[in-house]
């Protein structure tokens, strides 16, 4: 509803596939939260506008985040790619991706992290690309560790790799996390099972994927991204 | 529509590791007009303790009420364009800080045009998706007519415009509260 003076809004999401603020398995959420409902904003140009990043900002090797550091980090080599899209398919180009990650062991390079795993001396555990012009992107990482947190007594997060996107507009930005297949602690993880739907949760679930696994070098997994769609206009409408 | 949109996820403590490249808190750089302003503030969750891992992202259009376009980094006598996008962490004491400019009026869905306005996106550890607000001026007449104020009930309004600090001379405060009797407006968005 947001066709006022002729501007296409950006799709709100459907019931149960976002999370709601207040989880209360993941505690953090339960004072941080907002209480009183939100106000809902038609979209105006400022919404549907948004920040550009192009290749002069952008460091060209920072998709590799195992060459950062002089020597190769511990850990299993693989490689993350996907398509960012919106809903209806189409690709988003050259869009701003930023990750970051827990090493092998399960330790980030942050001083508020003290798991007492090891830190890797050639692991810092982040990394930015601008998507392609048919929006894919491809990184070279290690499979990040599970660790422990202090939500609940003998919480473990599963393995994850945290990742950031723009897309076109203020309306699309997403900071999201990446999941493995077969991890044995998604059902267990208050964060991962915040959003209702199922097919939802699942979708933060890469897939492992020949098509992209090398030879003797590292498997390949996929993660596709959908951000937000335009509103149709009304002679698109079914 | 082919798939729905990817569900959020916290940006949990560690953000710092994979955002700080993209940090910028100075966005009023030499060449760009405009009147200057400092915009200061902190988060406070529902115990009003301040929020040490947060991060705040802003977006503006510049003194003419324009906001960049990638196709458009430069302006026609070749001097930078204001970039309008601005991210900074909160610090251990929950303070965030933007030095800007106070952006011109856009165009608002009712034909009549937006009061200077910042669009804002606060992420932290605990929350599970971005929460959405509006940085506004104060004493500003356009204030009254602003089509995004008056979808809010008045007593909340006040929550969305920044107010003159008492500290120093062009410096302005506005305080994000995620929850409570003074929770900040936050828009479905």
């Amino acid at each position: 509803m947001s066709s006022l003076s002729g501007l296409l809004g950006y799709r709100r999401a459907l019931p149960g596939t976002q999370p709601a603020h207040l989880h209360e398995a993941y505690v953090s959420s339960i004072k941080r939260a907002p209480s009183k409902p939100l106000v809902y904003l038609p979209h105006t140009i400022s919404e549907v506008t948004g920040p550009s990043f192009d290749a002069s900002m952008v460091d060209a090797r920072a998709c590799d985040l195992t060459r950062q550091e002089g020597g190769e980090p511990i850990g299993e080599r693989i490689i993350v790619s996907g398509r960012v899209q919106d809903e209806d398919g189409r690709p988003v180009a050259r869009t701003l991706i930023e990750v970051w990650q827990a090493n092998a062991a399960g330790r980030y390079r942050h001083a508020v992290d003290q798991h007492n795993a090891p830190l890797d001396p050639n692991f810092a555990g982040t990394g930015h690309t601008l998507t392609d012009d048919t929006g894919n992107f491809r990184f070279i990482t290690v499979r990040p560790g599970a660790y422990p947190w202090r939500n609940h007594y003998n919480a473990w997060r599963p393995a994850h790799i945290h990742f950031s996107v723009f897309g076109p507009a203020f309306a699309t930005r997403l900071i999201t996390q990446m999941y493995f297949p077969g991890d044995a602690l998604l059902p267990f993880d208050p964060i991962f099972n915040c959003t209702a739907d199922e097919e939802a949760r699942d979708r933060l679930i890469s897939r492992f994927d020949w098509d992209t696994t090398m030879c003797e070098h590292a498997l390949g997994y996929r993660f596709d991204i959908t951000l937000s769609g335009r509103e149709a206009t009304p002679w698109e409408k079914k | 529509m082919s798939v729905p949109a990817t569900t959020s996820q916290t940006v949990g403590p560690y953000f710092q590791i994979g955002l700080k490249r993209f940090y910028v808190n100075e966005l009023a750089v030499a060449g760009v007009s405009g009147e200057r302003v400092e915009i200061e503030g902190k988060i406070f969750d529902g115990d009003g303790e301040a929020v040490p891992d947060g991060v705040v992202e802003i977006w503006q259009a510049d003194a003419d009420g324009k906001y960049a376009q990638a196709e458009e980094q430069r302006d026609k006598h070749g001097a930078a364009r204001f970039r309008g996008f601005g991210r900074t962490p909160t610090e251990q004491d929950g303070t965030f800080r933007f030095q800007t400019i106070k952006p011109g009026r856009v165009p608002g869905p009712d034909g009549k045009l937006q009061a200077p306005h910042i669009v804002v996106s606060v992420f932290t550890r605990g929350l599970l998706r971005r929460l959405v607000t509006r940085i506004y001026f104060p004493h500003d007449a356009a204030n009254e007519e602003d089509y995004a104020l008056n979808l809010v009930e008045a007593s909340r309004r006040a929550t969305l415009i920044a107010k003159k600090s008492t500290k120093r001379a062009g410096l302005l405060e506005w305080n994000v509260v995620l929850q409570g009797p003074s929770e900040t407006v936050f828009f479905d968005c």
